[in-house]
């Protein structure tokens, strides 16, 4: 049965400047790598270095406070800071800054075992705790909270090659490259969960990449091609259109039974399991008109992204906006010594013409209901941006604003380009607000009836 | 320095919230379609009624365009007439009038549109009721004498310009099947192109047709309110005929005589004065179509389609409220609720 999300765009693909450019290392080491603690979903990590220190590449530098993942050295050298540091999210975050030696010494890898054929599930939960690894797609929720809060609830393991953001290749690339890492590190995610099957689900803009993967795959491996629309990556509609599951309001896909794992996050469980190591570098596509040569590269973690233009052969023309990710989803840059991390799968450099500027003005929402069907959460973003806009904050709970992915596929809609995607955003902080005050004020008053209580009863 | 050497930093980068692309659409240029769409029945209009056919719909785009320019500028609000959305209700308010209407009448009834209906209630996007039709109406209801003669097509076709006078009225086919008969003298094909009394807009049913393909294909209309407004006329018309007529003659003479083409592809479509939701429009759409038909068959005047699309337009506040998509991700039936939970 063929099972669709609903909504979704479909913008223009961009992607020819990089599908064909293989993936390569940098051609000369960095000076200093720049490792933020909040590289992921959850709590920041603490810093375990200290300034004067000599770190190993592989070396823990940060261990987590909380949910999260541990934070490895990407070069050998000297810890030369510890202090917060610019951050793609856009406010500085404690970070802990190695200066290379450029010699690349390895720390000991991490200890595997058993053979991989032979570890057990619990065992394979702690190798991918160890290593660090967290969604390499851009949420960068942690692998092993994900593997071990779906052991024994999960019947479908699917990864995740859709790459349904214009310009990024770097997951197109990795698996028309490295097909055995993915099929592996994935077929070790399913073994893992208990299960004898595991989908790959590649758009099918990338069948290059599906046939590279197809002829890697043992019979327990499904390469399926997806339709090509915008957000085909996104877990919930990934798994709607894999599955036909809708995973409930506030649930995680384990709720329907399926686990979604990016494919470079697969490869990093390769990496983990046969050759203990940690998540050290990760591939990045450098794109858009506004660099000399769009490519695709291979880079430590913790780089800047100056470094990145760089690679791509520094600017072309004057860039417009600059993205730390996807046009759909990323985030506008402003200070090019952020570094790359774990979630970085793009740096996009746009010329003017390249983006939609929101107008000037006054925007009149012409009620067209474009964002409507556009929504693949079925939600209304225009009733959203309206009532934001009116004060009238207590009703955007019942609208739902809190089920919208902000995936952007209103706002790309909409003939108007009111940015609904902004006003949904700062209507989710007012909501936010009020729950908390709701709840504040209904244990004061749970406080002052007990108080009442104690009185009456004394 | 060398390009490469260009430091960012010292440039403007502009930063804003994702996403970063937008759809080439614009409002103007939906409004241009839908003037496009409407231009084959204008043809045909001038082509049955004469060059007065397009005068009037001149006058009344100057009315509306004019009032909607002169009325910010009095306001001291921003000018909105390059939206092109007052252009199109000038076209529509025209399409909805019969030929003989004196001009001032029409400008009168521009000014009413935009002036009353739209503006008062804060411009576009702002106002509950279709503009057009809102004009129209008030029209109807206060100078009925001047746009009820219906002007037989082809006589008249130069003189008529000038002065409206002289014209030579004819009874509508609505005014027949008001009476439960199918019009005399008028076969289904003269009832397709046009070629009977009416107002401008509402004669040539196949030209209206092809401009809703071009909206639907041009993705400015789903298909979803005219089919549903249509269709459920077409239901009702063929499951209570008038008058001892053939069931079918009756459906087809009903679905292609009177303002039904225009109001389900033209009025009813109307962003916004149609709800947004698509069970919402459904809702909508039939709504429209059943009043319709009961305005037809118990009304004291031959047509019902004007006031169906306005009453319609009232609720879409209440529709969209009420028909909220269904939520991802939770169960169509309680019991299944349960269910899961277990």
């Amino acid at each position: 049965m063929v099972h669709r999300f609903f909504g979704g765009v479909h913008p223009h693909g961009n992607k020819e400047a990089t599908e064909r450019v293989s993936i390569a290392p940098l051609a000369e080491p960095v000076p200093q790598v720049v490792l933020p603690m909040s590289q992921h979903v959850g709590a920041p990590c603490r810093p375990t270095v200290q300034v004067g220190d000599a770190v190993k590449v592989g070396q823990v530098v940060g261990e987590p406070t909380g949910l999260g993942a541990p934070i490895h050295a990407s070069v050998s050298g000297k810890v030369i800071a510890v202090e917060p540091r610019p951050h793609t999210n856009g406010s500085p975050v404690m970070a802990v800054v190695i200066e290379n030696d450029g010699l690349n010494t390895a720390a000991d890898p991490i200890p595997v075992p058993a053979p991989v054929e032979k570890l057990t599930p619990e065992q394979i939960i702690d190798i991918v705790r160890q290593a660090g690894i967290t969604g390499m797609g851009g949420a960068g929720f942690p692998t092993h909270v994900k593997l071990s809060s779906g052991l024994g609830k999960v019947d479908t393991v699917i990864l995740n090659g859709a790459e349904c953001e214009p310009y990024i290749t770097a997951d197109h690339r990795l698996m028309l490259e490295s097909p055995e890492k993915v099929i592996q590190g994935g077929r070790i995610l399913m073994r893992c969960l208990g299960l004898t099957k595991l989908i790959i689900g590649v758009e099918a803009n990338k069948m290059d990449a599906v046939e590279a993967l197809r002829a890697k795959a043992p019979a327990d491996v499904e390469v399926r091609p997806l339709r090509v629309r915008y957000p085909q990556g996104s877990e919930k509609q990934l798994i709607q259109n894999i599955t036909g599951r809708q995973i409930p309001p506030g649930g995680l896909p384990a709720h329907v039974g399926c686990a979604v794992f990016n494919v470079a996050t697969a490869a990093a469980v390769y990496d983990a399991c046969y050759a203990g190591k940690p998540v050290t570098h990760r591939v990045v596509t450098v794109s858009g008109r506004a660099v000399m040569k769009p490519t695709n590269v291979l880079v430590p973690l913790g780089i800047p992204l100056q470094t990145l233009v760089d690679a791509a052969g520094g600017f072309k023309g004057a860039p417009g906006r600059i993205l730390s990710g996807g046009p759909m989803m990323g985030v506008a840059q402003f200070d090019l010594s952020a570094p790359v991390i774990k979630g970085t799968n793009a740096l996009l450099c746009l010329q003017n013409r390249e983006f939609t500027p929101t107008p000037a003005g006054v925007l009149t929402c012409i009620h067209c209901g474009r964002c409507v069907g556009a929504c693949p959460m079925k939600l209304t973003p225009l009733f959203f941006n309206q009532r934001f806009g009116a004060g009238r904050y207590e009703e955007l709970e019942g609208l739902r604003i809190l089920d919208c992915i902000e995936c952007g596929s209103c706002a790309y809609s909409c003939p108007a380009h009111i940015p609904l995607v902004q006003a949904i955003r700062a209507g989710k902080v007012e909501v936010r607000r009020l729950q908390a005050e709701a709840k504040a004020a209904a244990e004061a008053a749970k406080a002052e009836e007990e108080a009442q209580k104690e009185a009456s009863v004394k | 320095m060398s390009e490469k050497e260009t430091n960012v930093q010292t440039r403007p980068l502009s930063v804003a919230s994702s996403p970063h692309l937008g759809t080439a659409d614009s409002t103007p240029g939906i409004m241009l379609d839908v003037i496009i769409a409407l231009i084959p029945a204008l043809v045909s209009a001038v082509w049955f009624f004469g060059p007065r056919a397009l005068v009037l719909t001149l006058v009344t785009v100057c009315a509306t365009v004019g009032s909607e320019w002169l009325y910010r500028k009095l306001m001291k609000q921003p000018t909105t007439i390059g939206d092109l959305s007052a252009a199109v209700t000038g076209v529509l308010l025209a399409m909805c009038l019969p030929a003989s209407t004196p001009y001032w009448v029409a400008a009168i009834g521009g000014v009413f549109a935009i002036v009353i209906v739209k503006q008062l209630f804060g411009g576009l996007g702002k106002n509950f009721i279709n503009p057009a039709l809102g004009g129209r109406v008030f029209l109807f209801a206060s100078l009925p004498s001047f746009i009820s003669r219906y002007a037989a097509p082809g006589r008249d076709f130069w003189t008529s310009v000038w002065s409206s006078a002289d014209v030579v009225s004819e009874a509508t086919p609505m005014a027949a099947l008001h009476t439960g008969q199918l019009p005399q003298n008028l076969t289904l094909q003269q009832l397709l192109v046009g070629e009977h009394a009416g107002c401008l807009g509402e004669v040539a049913a196949l030209m209206l047709l092809a401009g809703g393909v071009y909206l639907v294909l041009r993705k400015v209309i789903s298909p979803r309110i005219p089919l549903f407004y249509i269709g459920t006329v077409a239901v009702l018309t063929f499951l209570f005929p008038l008058g001892g007529v053939g069931r079918l003659d009756w459906m087809l003479y009903n679905l292609f005589s009177g303002g039904l083409m225009l109001g389900a592809i033209f009025m009813a479509t109307d962003y916004v004065t149609s709800p947004v939701t698509p069970t919402g429009r459904t809702v909508y759409a039939i709504g429209c179509g059943a009043l319709t038909v009961f305005l037809r068959y118990f009304g004291i005047y031959p047509e019902g389609v004007s006031f169906s699309i306005l009453v319609m337009n009232i609720l879409v506040w209440s529709l969209d409220k009420a028909f909220l998509p269904h939520r991802f991700g939770t169960p169509w039936f309680k019991k299944k609720a349960k269910e899961a939970s277990k």
